[in-house]
């Protein structure tokens, strides 16, 4: 490549090539196809729906739903506005950012489509594998490539799974689906132990890297905690391993019934030992020069990347902190909205879009046009979606952040609340999604605006809030320090509260706490266990840390006090 | 049912055998628990298994040398134990005979059979034989090294599905 394309690499993701345009424009022709044929009756609706879940396209309650894979969650300003182009012309004007790190559009007709999916391969992007049994969009840290505790940036190697799992011929009709997650940190922000598979790299010798495997995590109907099965991985047997560990799961993974169909329940039906000897057999077995990834494979995608211009700048923490003290709304934000960056000078800054009353994880066309403008002028053109539904804007000068808040703020962007109370998860629920049980999104509403509150949430300290509508814990309920699970009793929505959810490295499984109540006595019992939490915990306790010490017993006495 | 090969349409001139019915001369596929039977035949013809999602390609591997032909099967499509069945029989085995697909499968999948090691699908019923075509023809690029062995394309881990 001549050199002066070279500094038009997109930062933090992978460029294509002409190859890789060939290959999306085919499998775009392949999908018109698909849907010509469906729209004249050639293949049934049953024949039609795993071709059309294979690039994403969901049939929910009222329309259409079309999930857009943004791998790795990072994405460039162009392909931010190629999807607010999306929302405004194919869809009502906004989007809806998932726990995938990928945004989907709810209302969208079959026959456009196509012509969609030519959009998005302009902009480098598809919507392949973002449904179906097959392995999905593999997803990494928020805060990659800029985080002060990483070891490596986990993106090229998550692209390199991304282009093997693109439509593998073996393992695109699985069980069930299949999420793998990379971390480049010790401290998991992927919750890699709740996926079929997490990665956690670290650097091994001769500069190369290796992985921890951890597998058969996942939420859902059945939440576990996945089990480490080696934490030595080579690098180069990345692709051969991961391939021996789905063989399994494709052979033996359960078909019977599509809720123990994850490779979670196999690896709790074989047990550790039996699943990981399994896993080793296989690998012994196959023919592991044929799969073997170089590291000049691995350099030659991350050539493909561009990476950020660094200024070189003194460290920007002091005139911040001054900016601070004369504005406590920008010292409040800073406080839960910036993370630290490894380049002095820099931050990494999240853009909560959940405001108060708001819809979590919603941004409107106009909103993203915006974000991308920002990540133009702020932030080498790169923006991240991440697992928790907001924005990341990953390398801001800090003395630049004032500015970025005073827009972000103006647009409706600039809720203090990352990592508190309000930063809730929640899934689509009954408002959109045919699996539901119950809304998820106005209980979501009546609890970010009941705490709305800066300074009570920042009282409250760090906790996690995730909202499911149904079992299959799409909202991650059971990872939350506090769940919500939508239910239904009698032909009523209910909601069921499980506490002490996580899912850092200390991960843990959310408990039921009790009986179902409605949407209003749920925020009420709520409001009630933060106020057992604020009473009982000891000085720097956060909420998961006292529920631990405590037990559940004075939460579930509280959530159940009928004053 | 036509098998499609090759991009070609060509004859099936296998048998399957009956059940409870002896095996018939000439060419003839029998379900696995009759391979004894199927090795111990006299006389003319070749002998192929026909292999169901749960069956363990590993138990082909004393036989394999005299199998002509070894057919996975698809109760539904979305079973996808036949690719790796197939990919088994070429990769841990080495088997180099005729493997077939057969059962309730979709020219869509047509590329992922291939590269699993599949040679020939029995096209089911209904499904129309220019699709199958049109399958053959229509992809260029794979982003994976596949029982092929097909031609790195010099980026990443791509591979030429054509040469």
């Amino acid at each position: 490549m001549p050199k002066f394309l070279q500094s038009k690499l997109p930062v933090g993701r992978y460029a294509y090539d002409e190859v890789d345009r060939a290959f999306l424009a085919q499998r775009v022709e392949q999908f018109r196809d698909q849907v010509a044929r469906r729209l004249s009756g050639a293949l049934s609706e049953d024949e039609f729906k795993p071709l059309r879940l294979m690039n994403g396209l969901y049939l929910q309650l009222h329309a259409y739903m079309l999930r857009v894979a943004i791998p790795y969650g990072t994405l460039s300003a162009e392909q931010m506005r190629a999807l607010a182009h999306v929302a405004r012309r194919y869809d009502r004007g906004y989007g809806h950012f998932t726990t995938r790190q990928n945004i989907q559009f709810n209302w969208i007709k079959l026959e456009d489509t196509p012509a969609i999916l030519d959009v998005l391969a302009d902009a480098q992007m598809h919507a392949i594998q973002t449904s179906g049994n097959c392995i999905r969009n593999v997803t990494s840290d928020q805060f990659a490539g800029a985080a002060q505790d990483e070891v490596l940036d986990p993106r090229v190697h998550a692209e390199i799974l991304r282009q093997w799992s693109t439509l593998h011929p073996e393992f695109t009709f699985l069980p069930r689906k299949f999420k793998i997650a990379i971390s480049g940190s010790a401290q998991d922000r992927v919750a890699a132990r709740f996926h079929d598979i997490g990665l956690i790299a670290r650097m091994g010798g001769k500069g190369r890297p290796v992985f921890e495997v951890i597998v058969g995590g996942g939420l859902g109907r059945t939440p576990i905690v996945g089990v480490s099965l080696r934490d030595d991985l080579p690098e180069e047997d990345l692709i051969a391993y991961l391939e021996a560990v789905l063989r399994v799961y494709n052979e033996f993974g359960r078909r019977d019934n599509m809720y123990k169909a994850r490779i979670k329940i196999l690896v709790q039906a074989l047990g550790r030992e039996a699943f990981l000897e399994k896993v080793n057999a296989e690998f012994a077995a196959m023919d592991r020069s044929r799969y073997r990834l170089p590291p000049e494979v691995v350099e030659a995608i991350r050539a493909r990347f561009g990476a950020p211009a660094f200024e070189t700048l003194p460290d920007g923490a002091e005139a911040l902190a001054a900016q601070c003290r004369a504005d406590r709304a920008f010292a409040a934000w800073v406080g839960t909205n910036t993370h630290p960056h490894k380049q002095p000078g820099y931050c990494s800054l999240t853009v909560s879009c959940k405001p108060a009353g708001g819809i979590p994880g919603d941004a409107t066309a106009e909103q993203m046009d915006l974000l991308a403008d920002l990540a133009d002028q702020y932030s080498f053109g790169e923006l991240r979606i991440t697992h928790m539904q907001n924005v990341v804007l990953g390398h801001v000068r800090q003395d630049r952040l004032f500015e970025v808040w005073q827009m972000l703020r103006a647009n409706g962007l600039g809720t203090a609340n990352v990592g508190l109370l309000t930063d809730i998860i929640a899934c689509p629920g009954l408002d959109y999604c045919s699996l539901a049980n119950a809304r998820s999104i106005p209980i979501a509403q009546k609890l970010s605006a009941r705490f709305a509150d800066t300074t009570l949430q920042q009282e409250i300290g760090q906790l996690r809030l995730n909202i499911s509508g149904c079992i299959n814990a799409c909202g991650h309920h059971h990872a939350g320090n506090i769940g919500i699970l939508g239910v239904d009793k009698r032909g009523e929505e209910a909601f069921q509260i499980t506490l002490g959810g996580s899912s850092g490295d200390n991960a843990s499984v959310g408990q039921i706490l009790g009986s179902a109540m409605s949407e209003d006595e749920t925020v009420d019992a709520i409001a009630r266990i933060i106020d057992v939490y604020l009473v009982r915990r000891t000085p720097g306790e956060r909420f998961i840390e006292t529920y631990r010490r405590l037990g559940a017993a004075p939460f579930k006495d509280a959530a159940y006090a009928t004053v | 049912m036509p098998l499609f090969e090759n991009g070609q349409i060509t004859e099936n001139g296998w048998q399957l055998a009956q059940e409870g019915v002896a095996l018939p001369e000439g060419d003839v596929l029998v379900p696995l628990s009759r391979l004894a039977e199927g090795l111990g035949r006299n006389g003319a013809g070749r002998l192929g298994v026909v292999l169901e999602p749960a069956d363990r390609v590993e138990s082909l591997r004393e036989a394999l040398p005299r199998l002509a032909l070894v057919c996975v099967t698809f109760g539904s499509f979305r079973d996808g134990r036949a690719f790796s069945q197939a990919r088994a029989l070429r990769e841990h085995l080495g088997y180099a005979g005729t493997v077939r697909a057969a059962g309730h499968i979709l020219p869509d999948q047509y590329e992922f059979l291939l590269r699993c090691g599949v040679s020939q699908v029995e096209i089911p019923q209904g499904s129309d034989p220019a699709v199958w075509q049109a399958a053959h023809t229509r992809f260029t690029i794979a982003y994976q090294p596949s029982v092929l062995d097909e031609k790195p394309e010099g980026m990443g881990l791509r591979r030429w599905l054509r040469s």
